[in-house]
C-alpha cells in the first residue's frame, strides 16, 4: 500500500512548504462529488490525525486517511506544465472511467 | 486530466467549482497578472515566458487590435493609432489632462471623459484599458484552466471616483467581474506581509517606467489606509535612459540620428543601465546604418553623476508627503520598494539615506503590486481557511449623510472612502427654543433625501432653550472595518447626546448600487434645481418668520407707513413660497430683506437700550 510522488513533485511541493513556512507534509485523500462521484482532495497538512496513514516520498511526507487509502492506493503524483498551466497530476490506477476533465472519477 | 494545486488545509475546491481570482496591476507603462497557486502569490506569464505585458494598445487597419509587445513594435510607425499610456486618460476630460498637446492623438473632448480617434473609430480610455485587461484575463484562464470568478485591479491611492469608476467599467467591459479595486500601494504593502500584525506607518516608494509615486500608508489591525501621496507624474526609469542616451551622443560625437538609429542607442542605453545594477561597469556599443561605431564604457560612478538630479527629485515629493502627513521620517516604520526603476543602486541608497533604514526590496518590484493584489484577490475569492485573518479593506459605496431642512442630503462621508472612516459636522438649531433635533440618516448620491436611501431615525432631546443658530450639534459618523455604520449626535454646551448603529450595505445589491449611481448622473440637473429651490425655501421660510415675530413684538417702532410696506413684501414672500420657482423666492425674500433693515436697526438699537438702562457709567466701562 503507498502513494507516491515523482521526484519533480517531491521538488515543487517541498518548495511551496517552504514558501507557506508551515506544514508537516502533503495531504491526499477523496471525496464523493463531482459529475463522476468521485474528486481528489490535495491539501497541505498542517497536523496528521491518529488514524491517517504516512508515506514517505522523495523527503516528503504523505499523509492519507485511512478511508481514502483504497481509492488512490498506487498514485503516483507528478507535477506537469500543459501549455501556460501547470499543476499536479494525479496517475490512479483504480480508476476505471472519469469525467472529460478528469477533476472527477468513478472506480 | 486536469491539473490540481495544493490548497489550504480544508480548502479543497469541489470538481468544476475552482474559485479562480487574479490581481492585476493595470500601469501606465507595463501591466501584469497574477494568482495564488499551491499558497504561493506568482505572477502568470505569456506563452513567451515574458510576465510583463507593456500597456500599448494599437488599432491595426486589418480591424484587428494589437495588443504589449506585437502594439510596441509598430509604436513609431503609426502613432495616431497606438494608444500608450492610457491610464493617463483615464476618468479625465482633456483640459484635465498635462501636457495634452505632447501626445500625438487626435482627440475628442467628451462630457466626463475624453476620447481618442482611431481608424477603428472613437476609443474611449475605458474601451482602450478594457483591451489590455481582455489579454489579460486571457492569459490567466489560459494559464489556469478555467473561467475566473473575480479579480482585483489595482489603481493609484490619488485616483478619484471618476478614475476608479472608469477602471471598473474597463474591467466589467472585458469580462472580468472586478471585486475590487486595491490602491498600488496597499497591494504591495500586502505583497510584503505587512498586513500580517504589522502596525505602523509605511512609506511606499514607486519609481515606474514614467511615474513616480510615493505614498504613506497606516496599518493597524489589518487595515491599511492612506494618509497623503504625492509624487511626479513626469518622472520614471525612461528618464535615466534619456540621460544615458544624450551622453551616449555627446561622447561619441554624433550627429543628429535617423529615428532607427536613435531607438537602437536608447534600447542599448537602457541595457546599460540594467547592466549597472549588478555590475561596476556596462559598455555600450552599436553600429549605426550611418556606419558610425559606438563603442563607449559606463561606469557606475559616472551613471550615478549623470542622474543625480533625477534621484534628487524623486526626494522632493517625498518631503511633501511626509509634510502632508504631518509626519517626520522618524515615524515611518520601513520603506517599500516598488517599480522596475528602483532597482537602480542609486535610488536604493538615497531613500536609505533619506529614511535612515534599509528599505524592503527582496521582492521584484516590477510585479510587486501584481502578487499583493492577487493575495487580495484569493481572499476575496474565498480561498482562505476559517480563522485565518481576513484583509479588511474596504470602501463606502454610496455617500451617507442626514437630512438638513427642506429635505436636502447633508454628505457626512463621500462615497469611496476608505473605510474604517469617521467625520464630523457640525449643525445649529433653526429656530428660537428649539428644544429636540431629529436626525435622519440616508445614503446616496442625490441632492434630495426623498431620492435617497433612508438607514435609520433618531431624535436629540435636552437642547437649551436658545435662538436660533445658537445650539450646536456635532453629527459624528463613524464606519468600522465592517462597515456598521454609527451616528453619534452631541449637544456642545450640555452634552446631551444621542445615537443610532446601522449597517449602511444593508440590502443594497450591485444592481441596486448602480442604478443609485446612474441616477445620481442622470438627474444631477433636476437636482440641482431642487435643492436650489429647497434652499430659498428654508431661508425665506426662516426671514418670513422672524419677520413676523418682530412686527408682534416690537410694531411700536415703526411709523404706519412702514409697516404697511414690511407687510405688503412679507405677503409677496409669502405667496412666492407657494410656488416654486427659486428665483422668484429668492427676489422675495431679498425685497423683504432690504425693507426690514431699518426695522432691524432700531430693534437692535432699542434692545441695546434696555440692555443698558439701569446702568451706571461706571460699571460699563470694564
Amino acid at each position: 500500500m503507498s502513494v507516491t510522488l515523482t521526484e519533480k513533485a517531491a521538488d515543487h511541493v517541498q518548495s511551496f512548504l517552504a514558501k507557506r513556512g508551515k506544514g508537516v507534509g502533503l495531504r491526499i485523500g477523496v471525496r464523493t462529488s463531482g459529475c463522476s462521484g468521485m474528486a481528489y482532495k490535495l491539501e497541505f497538512a498542517d497536523a496528521v490525525a491518529a488514524d491517517d496513514l504516512q508515506f514517505e516520498s522523495h523527503g516528503v511526507r504523505v499523509v492519507v486517511d485511512p478511508k481514502s487509502l483504497p481509492y488512490v492506493d498506487g498514485t503516483e503524483l507528478d507535477y506537469t506544465r500543459e501549455g501556460l498551466n501547470e499543476g499536479f497530476k494525479f496517475k490512479n490506477p483504480n480508476v476505471k472511467d472519469q469525467c472529460g476533465c478528469g477533476e472527477s472519477f468513478n472506480i | 486530466m486536469a491539473l490540481l494545486q495544493i490548497a489550504e488545509p480544508g480548502q479543497s475546491a469541489a470538481p468544476h467549482e475552482h474559485r479562480l481570482a487574479v490581481g492585476i496591476d493595470l500601469g501606465t507603462t507595463n501591466s501584469l497578472v497574477a494568482t495564488v497557486r499551491n499558497g504561493m502569490a506568482v505572477v502568470l506569464a505569456d506563452s513567451q515566458g515574458r510576465p510583463l505585458l507593456p500597456s500599448i494598445v494599437r488599432y491595426a487597419p486589418g480591424g484587428e487590435v494589437a495588443v504589449g509587445f506585437a502594439a510596441q513594435a509598430q509604436q513609431a510607425n503609426d502613432p495616431k493609432n497606438t494608444i500608450v499610456s492610457v491610464k493617463r486618460f483615464m476618468g479625465r476630460g482633456v483640459k484635465d489632462v498635462a501636457h495634452v498637446e505632447n501626445a500625438p492623438y487626435d482627440f475628442v473632448d467628451a462630457p466626463g471623459m475624453l476620447q481618442i480617434r482611431t481608424r477603428a473609430g472613437v476609443k474611449s480610455p475605458v474601451e482602450i484599458s478594457a483591451e489590455i485587461l481582455r489579454v489579460l484575463r486571457q492569459r490567466a484562464e489560459l494559464a489556469l484552466g478555467g473561467d475566473l470568478m473575480g479579480a482585483v485591479v489595482t489603481v493609484p491611492a490619488y485616483f478619484d471616483d471618476a478614475q476608479r469608476q472608469a477602471t471598473k467599467d474597463a474591467g466589467k467591459l472585458a469580462g472580468l467581474n472586478v471585486l475590487r479595486l486595491l490602491n498600488e500601494p496597499t497591494a504591495a504593502a500586502i505583497a510584503y506581509g505587512l498586513d500580517n500584525g504589522a502596525e505602523g506607518i509605511y512609506a511606499v516608494f514607486d519609481l515606474g517606467g514614467g511615474t513616480f509615486d510615493i505614498s504613506i500608508l497606516k496599518l493597524s489591525k489589518g487595515v491599511f489606509e492612506v494618509i497623503s501621496t504625492n509624487g511626479d507624474s513626469l518622472l520614471g526609469g525612461d528618464d535615466f535612459d534619456h540621460r544615458v542616451f544624450c551622453w551616449a551622443l555627446e561622447q561619441a560625437k554624433l550627429p543628429p540620428l535617423q529615428p532607427r538609429d536613435a531607438r537602437l542607442l536608447y534600447v542599448k542605453a537602457r541595457e546599460a543601465k540594467e547592466a549597472l545594477t549588478n555590475h561596476g561597469e556596462a559598455p555600450i556599443t552599436a553600429r549605426l546604418s550611418t556606419g558610425d561605431f559606438v563603442d563607449l564604457a559606463l561606469t557606475t560612478e559616472m551613471f550615478c553623476d549623470m542622474t543625480r538630479t533625477l534621484v534628487q527629485k524623486t526626494l522632493g515629493p517625498v518631503r511633501r508627503a511626509l509634510r502632508d502627513a504631518d509626519l517626520t521620517t522618524d515615524g515611518i516604520k520601513g520603506v517599500v520598494m516598488v517599480g522596475g526603476a528602483t532597482r537602480m543602486p542609486q535610488v536604493q541608497r538615497a531613500v536609505g539615506e533619506f529614511f535612515r533604514c534599509d528599505p524592503l526590496n527582496n521582492l521584484d518590484p516590477d510585479r510587486v503590486v501584481a502578487l499583493g493584489a492577487a493575495m487580495q484577490a484569493n481572499v476575496l475569492a474565498g480561498n482562505r481557511a476559517q480563522g485565518e485573518d481576513w484583509l479588511l479593506l474596504d470602501v463606502i459605496p454610496l455617500s451617507l449623510g442626514v437630512e438638513t431642512m427642506g429635505g436636502l442630503t447633508e454628505r457626512i462621508i463621500p462615497r469611496n472612502s476608505t473605510i474604517p472612516a469617521a467625520r464630523s459636522q457640525e449643525f445649529t438649531t433653526f429656530k428660537d427654543g428649539q428644544r429636540a433635533m431629529s436626525f435622519h440618516v440616508v445614503q446616496g448620491e442625490r441632492e434630495l433625501v426623498s431620492e435617497c436611501r433612508s438607514l435609520a431615525r433618531f431624535d436629540l432631546h435636552g437642547i437649551p432653550p436658545m435662538v436660533a443658530g445658537a445650539g450646536r450639534v456635532r453629527v459624528t459618523f463613524q464606519v468600522d472595518a465592517d462597515g456598521l455604520l454609527s451616528v453619534n449626535a452631541r449637544e456642545k454646551t450640555t452634552g446631551a447626546e444621542a445615537s443610532v448603529t446601522v449597517k449602511p450595505s444593508y440590502g443594497l445589491t450591485d444592481a441596486e448600487i448602480e442604478r443609485m449611481l446612474r441616477d445620481s448622473v442622470e438627474h444631477a440637473r433636476e437636482d440641482m434645481q431642487q435643492r436650489a429651490l429647497q434652499e430659498s425655501r428654508v431661508e425665506g421660510e426662516r426671514l418670513a418668520d422672524a419677520v413676523r415675530a418682530a412686527l408682534e413684538s416690537d410694531a411700536s417702532l415703526l411709523e404706519s407707513g412702514e409697516r404697511a410696506e414690511i407687510e405688503l413684501r412679507l405677503g409677496e414672500l409669502e405667496k412666492a413660497l407657494q410656488g416654486d420657482d427659486h428665483r422668484t423666492i429668492k427676489r422675495a425674500s431679498e425685497v423683504l430683506n432690504r425693507a426690514t433693515e431699518e426695522f432691524a436697526a432700531r430693534r437692535m438699537d432699542a434692545g441695546v437700550r434696555r440692555a443698558l438702562s439701569g446702568q451706571k457709567i461706571a460699571s460699563l466701562g470694564g
